[in-house]
């Protein structure tokens, strides 16, 4: 502890998740001398595996793997420090006549599915895939760059627009009208121009609500689509899978590869503030009273986190903090994550059908999921939720003893306050019931299976992990929240308004989803400033 | 067979503009309407013995300068008086009227201090913006194929200026705001639930968004950026209703010898080797013209009296999938009396009544309609035309006219039982502002977006040609391919308010055209 007190750190990182290690890594392989501190007992954040039955490990925040980007796997050998992703089948959604529609990696199998419901559908399902994919090859190079401040007449910033405006012009004039049309239009509605089976929409419209507190028809959420879409697994783009271990393994794999360069990480040691001397970030000080000194400190804390309750108030420009305090982060999601002693049945599923190693679904239309939001904005969960089901432990043994399972569920919606009071215990508990009452619903003598069971809603993610009204992107993803306005303009380069005082979580753009993006072009900015060679740090590819 | 420059079909307010730039520029001009009458959506009529109303729009907003100026509307007619300007007022049972006074609240009235001040920072900034964007309504989208004339380029640059002069924060936020819903930035500055609740109905009115939609702000934006008698944001009851306005423009038409037929339906745009040469009417008679512009819809301009065999299975499938369902209906009553509104003064009454006491009532009433259902308890705007024009209504008596949502153009339970149970929720919502309102109805006349598309030939019903949303505005609309008002087929072009700017009687869309029309000619 006491050499803590008498060093001064290059680098002090505010939060041990996936993004503050992963800018973590890249600062200490760049030779800095880099400490993570840690609130809770164990790292992660919101990927994390954790053992809260004996036996059992649980994904209990995040619960699938595929955005994280693989340039970043690769300059952190990830897999080295024993990070293995092991893609999954599919998955179905179940209908209410008993039925299901299963998903496929394979395209013409998905077609052949989709042919059972409608021929036109499967028709349109071709064009569908090339046009989305379309509208990926133009967002997805942005995803590792710093959005450029379009106020900004710095020649950085002037030459990143004019990267973008080449790139947008690159498209051809209709391929450009579509994208602009694309980035306002609802899934819905973008759904409908190609499909007419509504379980066949509500399977799709499914990406364009994860995480986000809109409904399938809000206007916006066809480009939330994208960050769904532009996942790898592999080398297989759009792909989905788990980590081995859970997704604690992506963050056990960050802390391995960091402490074998050489960084610190001290676990249990919350942050109390921010201290500023003269405009300038100096440290932290720990809850305990601990000052640590540092030259630079990165907080991988969501924007209203760090600069409402981190930094005193006198410290930071009014317009600033108005736009913090604006600052759209409602929490819409929980989730329920469940032990089982055996493999819960379906029986609208086929034995041993591939489905149940992938996500399942109850929701089989557009309008159950939309009449579910209706709930969140008036303040309720949703008394018919929308649930995206996963059981990683039929691939991946390791997380339950033998012929146990894990199931993870995460709900959507539920909302940070209750009718605009704080959630209660009885609340938590009425809300898992909903949730347990649709499986059983589906999967007759699902209860009797169940051995354990973690309910969180917005309250429990915002207590352990520190997520700002449980909002699991750190941030709504609408345009107003997007490029150059994430977390808020003017400020949208990592950097804040005190110096020496960085943003690296999932607050900044990109945003949300395991990712690390984030994380590592902050780490690109701190480099810049600090006018270190970057060599560790492999550019951004096209994948699609 | 008669031979003409030009053809316009459609005598509604665009189609007349239009009509009347070209034949002021010398071209020969023929005029085709379906009804009897012109004015389309735009027209005064009697709904019942004694009594007339605006048929659609009721208030004029936005009727764009130029449009005055060049068709001189002023000599043929148009008034335009600054004591025709009337107030905007947020009724609520609860916390009594909030009165916007001067063109769109620049005096505040029956709200508290700490409210005014900051509803005085909110509206200078909504102006700002919206002027930001003005310039856009009288000009052809940015054309993305690179075809911009010099001009055109030039009122880009202009654009981006006038974004620069904002200055850097405000930039910041313009930019940030833009796509934005409308009930995030009213919680942000304002607590007033009737003010807020006002803003929110403006900004989703004619379309199928509530105030909690991303987006939605646009609507507010689009209402700003209009301007009458050269006052950016007022309201005019016209004199005579709609159709007052619209006869000052048929006459300036007329002067500048358009010829019109009424009873004139036209069934098919006759096309030779992909160009518009004429038209052939319902009766087959075939007419002759070089130019052929539509003011009707655009989808049934093309899917109908084009023909999907004219065109390329892509610019059909965008056409198909133009969203034009409207949910806005209409009601026009006729009173007995006057009906007196709770705590509104005379003046008051003569001004537009807005029923939305809080973003969440708005909020609320667009739930039911994204699933096919009506608004139990819909939000709406209300005038009586006859209290400052008499001659509108029998001695005594006054005439009432609502802008209503949400009214989907496909009621899950059909229109035909439907009706009956909207009407009573909208006049159970008049009952509570206005009590004993109910007892003094002579005649009710409700207009449901089924109604208004059989009546005025709008499909779906929707009063701005389709959907007026970010992805159908701009280059969007009304599809890509089509979105200078030139389009795939030679010598056709759109003109009415399923083209760029949109909806409202501005006169825009049909200014636009004739102007791309002449430019394309050179």
């Amino acid at each position: 502890m006491g050499t803590h007190r008498l060093k001064t750190w290059d680098a002090i990182v505010i939060g041990g998740g996936h993004n503050g290690l992963v800018n973590a890594c890249y600062l200490q392989r760049a030779g800095l001398d880099v400490l993570v501190v840690e609130k809770n007992d164990w790292v992660g954040g919101a990927a994390v595996s954790r053992e809260l039955t004996p036996g059992f490990l649980y994904s209990n925040c995040s619960y699938v793997c595929s955005l994280f980007r693989p340039e970043i796997m690769r300059d952190l050998e990830l897999p080295r420090f024993g990070l293995q992703v092991i893609a999954y089948e599919g998955g179905a959604v179940f209908t209410r006549d008993g039925d299901y529609l299963a998903n496929y990696r394979d395209h013409d199998a998905h077609r052949r599915e989709f042919a059972r419901f409608s021929k036109r559908d499967a028709e349109a399902y071709d064009r569908y895939a090339r046009d989305v994919t379309r509208q990926c090859r133009f967002i997805q190079p942005l995803l590792m760059r710093t959005a450029p401040d379009p106020t900004s007449l710095k020649p950085r910033d002037i030459g990143e627009l004019m990267y973008l405006a080449k790139k947008f012009w690159g498209l051809g004039p209709d391929q450009m009208a579509a994208t602009l049309r694309f980035w306002t239009m609802s899934i819905s509605d973008f759904l409908d121009e190609y499909f007419e089976t509504d379980v066949i929409k509500a399977n799709f419209s499914i990406s364009g609500i994860i995480g986000t507190a809109l409904g399938p028809m809000s206007p916006g959420t066809a480009y939330v689509l994208l960050h769904h879409y532009m996942g790898e697994v592999d080398g297989s783009v759009g792909a989905w899978g788990y980590a081995r271990g859970g997704m604690g393994a992506i963050t056990k794999a960050l802390s391995a590869s960091f402490q074998a360069s050489g960084g610190t990480i001290r676990t249990g040691a919350e942050v109390d503030h921010v201290v500023v001397r003269d405009g300038k970030a100096t440290g932290i000080v720990l809850a305990g009273g601990e000052e640590i000194s540092g030259k630079l400190v990165v907080s991988n804390a969501d924007v209203k986190r760090t600069f409402l309750k981190l930094v005193a108030e006198k410290e930071l420009p009014d317009v600033f903090l108005r736009r913090v305090r604006n600052f759209k982060i409602r929490g819409s999601s929980g989730k329920v994550n469940i032990a089982l002693d055996s493999l819960p049945e379906f029986p609208a599923l086929p034995k041993d059908s591939p489905c149940y190693r992938g996500d399942l679904h109850f929701t089989d239309s557009v309008e159950r999921m939309e009449r579910a939001y209706d709930d969140w904005k008036a303040g309720r969960w949703s008394a018919d939720p929308f649930l995206d089901m996963m059981i990683p432990t039929t691939l991946d043994p390791t997380m339950t003893p033998p012929g146990k399972h894990f199931m993870s569920c995460f709900v959507q919606y539920c909302p940070p306050k209750v009718e605009g009071r704080d959630w209660t215990d009885t609340d938590r508990d009425a809300f898992a019931e909903t949730v347990i009452a649709q499986i059983a619903d589906y999967s007759p003598g699902f209860r009797d299976r169940i051995v354990h069971m973690e309910v969180r809603t917005p309250r429990e993610l915002e207590a352990e992990v520190g997520l700002t009204e449980g909002n699991i992107f750190q941030g709504e993803l609408t345009f107003d929240q997007l490029l150059f306005n994430r977390p808020v303009p003017g400020y949208a380069q990592y950097r804040s308004p005190i110096g020496g005082l960085y943003i690296c979580g999932s607050s900044t753009h990109p945003g949300g989803g395991v990712m690390g993006a984030p994380g590592r072009n902050a780490a690109a900015e701190i480099l810049r400033d600090l006018s270190t060679p970057n060599r560790h740090m492999s550019p951004a590819h096209d994948v699609i | 067979m008669t031979s003409s420059d030009a053809i316009v079909i459609g005598g509604g307010h665009n189609g007349l503009v239009c009509a009347a730039v070209l034949a002021k520029s010398g071209r020969k001009v023929l005029l085709l309407e379906a009804a009897s009458e012109l004015g389309g959506a735009a027209r005064t009529e009697e709904f019942a013995p004694g009594f007339r109303v605006s048929s659609v729009a009721h208030l004029l907003n936005r009727l764009h300068p130029e449009v005055v100026k060049l068709l001189d509307l002023a000599k043929h007619g148009l008034v335009l008086q600054p004591e025709q300007s009337v107030p905007s007022l947020s009724l609520s049972t609860r916390d009594g009227p909030l009165t916007l006074a001067g063109a769109y609240g620049d005096d505040l009235v029956g709200a508290q201090a700490s409210e005014q001040a900051a509803w005085r920072s909110l509206r200078a900034q909504l102006f700002r913006y919206a002027g930001v964007l003005k310039p856009f309504l009288s000009r052809r989208p940015p054309d993305l194929r690179g075809g911009n004339s010099l001009a055109e380029t030039f009122s880009l640059g202009q654009a981006g200026w006038a974004l620069k002069k904002l200055g850097k924060e405000d930039m910041r936020d313009f930019l940030r705001v833009i796509l934005m819903n409308v009930a995030d930035l009213l919680d942000e500055q304002l607590t007033d639930d009737r003010l807020k609740g006002l803003l929110a109905f403006d900004a989703v009115l004619g379309s199928h968004l509530g105030p909690r939609s991303p987006t939605s702000l646009l609507g507010l934006y689009y209402r700003l950026a209009g301007d009458v008698g050269g006052v950016p944001g007022a309201q005019f009851a016209p004199k005579g209703g709609m159709g007052a306005v619209v006869s000052a423009i048929a006459g300036s038409a007329a002067a500048a010898g358009v010829t019109v037929r009424t009873e004139a339906v036209v069934r098919t745009i006759r096309i030779e080797n992909g160009r518009a040469t004429g038209v052939i009417l319902a009766d087959g008679e075939e007419l002759s013209a070089a130019t052929v512009v539509s003011a009707a819809d655009p989808a049934a301009t093309f899917l109908e009296l084009v023909g999907p065999r004219e065109l390329d299975t892509g610019f059909v499938r965008k056409m198909r999938n133009i969203r034009n369902r409207g949910d806005a209906a209409k009601l026009h009553l006729a009173l007995d009396r006057p009906p007196e509104f709770a705590g509104v003064d005379s003046a008051g009454h003569r001004g537009r009544l807005v029923i939305a006491p809080s973003v969440d009532h708005v909020e609320r009433a667009f739930n039911p309609c994204k699933y096919g259902e009506f608004s139990p308890a819909p939000v709406m705007e209300v005038t009586l035309p006859s209290l400052s024009d008499p001659s509108l209504a029998p001695d005594g008596a006054c005439v009432l006219s609502a802008v209503i949502q949400y009214a989907p153009y496909r009621l899950r339970e059909g229109w035909q039982s439907g009706k009956a149970k909207f009407l009573a929720a909208i006049m159970a919502k008049l009952e509570e502002h206005a009590p004993g309102i109910g007892k003094r109805v002579r005649h009710a006349d409700l207009l449901t977006p089924a109604d208004l598309e059989q009546r005025y030939r709008m499909p779906g019903g929707h009063w701005h040609h389709g959907e007026l949303q970010a992805d159908q505005m701009l280059v969007s609309r009304p599809v890509f391919g089509a979105e200078g008002y030139d389009t795939p087929i030679g010598g056709l072009f759109l003109c009415g308010a399923g083209s760029h700017p949109g909806g409202g009687v501005s006169g825009t869309p049909g200014l636009n055209a004739a102007r791309r029309i002449l430019a394309m000619e050179r």
